[in-house]
């Protein structure tokens, strides 16, 4: 083992050690939507280990895994031997993070991107810090003319339906997404009206100010559906009976990191969700 | 509710001999040293050594200097501090289910904590960057202290402190406490909410060297007086009449128990998160071990509170790697069967 890494030493010598820093071999990705963009920028085989809210493409759940984004353990990474620790920028706690600089760990934080344009600078971003420049401009751009091509979809459609996302179920009141979340985001690009614009970030909302907002829709993860029961013990709530959405049955369960995850998929998000909002 | 009544002298002295503490002493410096040695990355004797003599690489020096050292210290204070704290409460309140939290200073601190969370950015986005990481600390400190100072005030009445009074208090500011936090808790953005959800499971995983100094430093200030209270603690048990009767100023004692203990509490919760269960059960270990008198349950329960905390902190950076569940979880997990263990032990016995 000493002697292997003696060679890879050697070898790095010969090679120069700039390169090596520029591409890093072995990377632990902190965040979902910079473990789809490592992905789908073909560098998948490099990632050693992902965090949990990492969970597409399929392959991740093959890797070591890290924990919770927020509470990411310094001597646990370390103990991974990583090269470059890439990740989002809302990864944790912030002593983690100084620890593992100081132990000479690479630590990468992608610009936050809920919307078009913090999409395309995370894959620009992820690209250069893989050593992988020029695949990222050209990922970004390919997610930009598809992002054009699913605008185009959503804008097709003249209506634009109340929707309401429910994030969870809790003693009653559900948490609902705000303004300035990522939901309320991706149901305004899908062309919908956030039914529960009227406060920031997801909030439990009374029962009655949710028959009162009106949704035509119920938007939720899937995960989450299945979780609660299934999509008709949600809609048989008094909350959701008593609204547009509940008569009508009209409801869109979407995977959560699909949804919400803002990485490469963002357009099949959009168009996806834009379809599905007027009953598919 | 008298099971930590005074014994006389000669069976008191029985189980609380050098040997035992030689013991505890001991075990506790093999947890220390496993602190150091065991954890996620593998660091053999020669990376040890280098880093001792200065000569170590950058990643393990990183690694042992500030991320294990710092967590030992800080494990030590933590446990030290509750452990005491704990003894000292079940002592003066002569209730044997009294732990730090029931005079609110947890409860303080967490509101501190969480304000800071959650409306930091209001009053702290001004102060400079190096400063703001102590916000929190700071915040929890002194919401830990101005409850305690206020449930005192309250319970001080006509010359005396009522101990119903005291834990009536508590027991209404707790109450309080919850009601703000889940006031914080409902304005919180998403991300406020996963910081404060994960600071009440608490972590000695700071690292950060400044804060580490300061809290043991209050620690074991605190610790120190809290270690010269057996006499009055053992006087305490016949009752608060016999205690002044035997020339103890119970007022003075009680104020002085009251704030060392909000210091150490206050201090410790603020650096490492509510860590529940120690303070509770390690005087009560102790006890089992060393027997009731306070001169030898004092120093036993905090030689145990620190070797509970590191032994938590290992199971917790060892037993999924390379992820790490908060403290909390294991401090109940494994104190509480433990614990359960040596009562039943002891009730076969016919000790209890």
């Amino acid at each position: 083992m000493k002697q292997a890494v003696f060679a890879l030493f050697a070898v790095a010598l010969l090679f120069g050690s700039p390169a090596a820093a520029e591409t890093p071999q072995r990377i632990v990705s902190a965040g979902g939507d910079i473990t789809e963009i490592i992905y789908a920028l073909g560098a998948g085989d490099r990632v050693i280990a992902v965090d949990t809210t990492s969970n597409h493409p399929a392959e991740v759940s093959s890797k070591e895994q890290i924990g919770y984004i927020r509470r990411l353990a310094a001597e646990g990474i370390l103990s991974l031997q990583p090269d470059l620790l890439l990740a989002a920028h809302d990864a944790g706690p912030p002593t983690a993070v100084e620890q593992l600089r100081a132990a000479g760990l690479r630590v990468e934080l992608a610009p936050k991107g809920d919307s078009m344009d913090g999409v395309l600078a995370k894959v620009r971003f992820v690209g250069k810090a893989i050593g992988l420049e020029a695949e990222g401009s050209a990922l970004a751009e390919k997610i930009e003319s598809e992002m054009k091509a699913a605008l185009a979809v959503a804008k097709g459609y003249s209506d634009h339906p109340r929707v309401i996302f429910v994030l969870s179920e809790r003693d009653g009141a559900p948490l609902v997404a705000g303004s300035g979340t990522s939901a309320d985001a991706i149901i305004s690009l899908a062309g919908g009206d956030n039914a529960a614009g009227g406060f920031p970030g997801y909030k439990p909302m009374s029962q009655e100010a949710i028959i009162e907002a009106a949704p035509d829709v119920l938007l939720m993860m899937s995960q989450t559906v299945e979780r609660l029961g299934g999509i008709d013990t949600m809609l048989t709530r008094p909350e959701f009976a008593l609204t547009p959405a509940g008569k009508n049955r009209r409801y869109v369960a979407m995977e959560g990191m699909l949804l919400l995850g803002f990485g490469p998929r963002v357009p099949e998000a959009v168009r996806t969700l834009a379809t599905e909002l007027r009953g598919g | 509710m008298s099971e930590t009544t005074a014994l006389p002298r000669r069976v008191a002295d029985r189980r609380g001999g050098v040997p035992i503490f030689g013991l505890m002493g001991a075990a506790l410096l093999v947890i220390v040293f496993a602190e150091l040695v065991l954890g996620p990355v593998q660091l053999g004797m020669g990376d040890l050594l280098a880093v001792l003599v200065g000569e170590g690489e950058r990643g393990p020096t990183a690694i042992l200097l500030q991320i294990r050292l710092p967590r030992a210290v800080l494990g030590l204070a933590v446990g030290l501090g509750l452990a005491l704290s704990g003894c000292a409460m079940q002592g003066v309140l002569r209730n044997p289910l009294a732990d730090p939290g029931l005079i609110g200073v947890t409860a303080g601190a967490a509101v501190g904590a969480v304000t800071v969370i959650v409306l930091g950015n209001y009053f702290v986005g001004d102060l400079p960057a190096p400063v703001r990481p102590y916000a929190l600390p700071l915040g929890a400190f002194i919401g830990g202290m101005a409850v305690t100072g206020f449930v005192f005030s309250l319970s001080h009445r006509s010359g005396g402190t009522n101990v119903a009074m005291l834990i009536l208090a508590g027991v209404a500011v707790n109450a309080i406490a919850g009601a703000l936090i889940g006031a914080m808790v409902y304005i919180s953005d998403d991300q406020q909410l996963r910081d404060l959800t994960f600071w009440s499971m608490g972590s000695i995983a700071s690292g950060n060297w400044m804060q580490v100094s300061v809290t043991t430093a209050l620690a074991l200030a605190a610790a120190l007086g809290l270690l010269t209270m057996g006499r009055s603690l053992d006087l305490f048990q016949l009752g608060e009449r016999a205690a002044f009767h035997a020339g103890i100023d119970i007022e003075r004692e009680k104020w002085r128990i009251a704030l060392l203990t909000a210091i150490a509490v206050g201090a410790v919760t603020a650096a490492a998160g509510p860590i529940g269960f120690i303070g509770l059960v390690a005087p009560h270990m102790a006890r089992l071990i060393v027997g009731p008198a306070h001169r030898n349950v004092l120093p036993a329960a905090a030689l145990i509170g620190g070797a509970l905390i590191l032994g938590a902190d290992l199971a917790v950076r060892m037993v999924v790697p390379p992820t790490e569940p908060p403290i909390g979880l294991a401090t109940s997990m494994i104190g509480g069967p433990f614990f359960l263990w040596l009562l039943m032990r002891r009730m076969k016995r016919g000790g209890l």
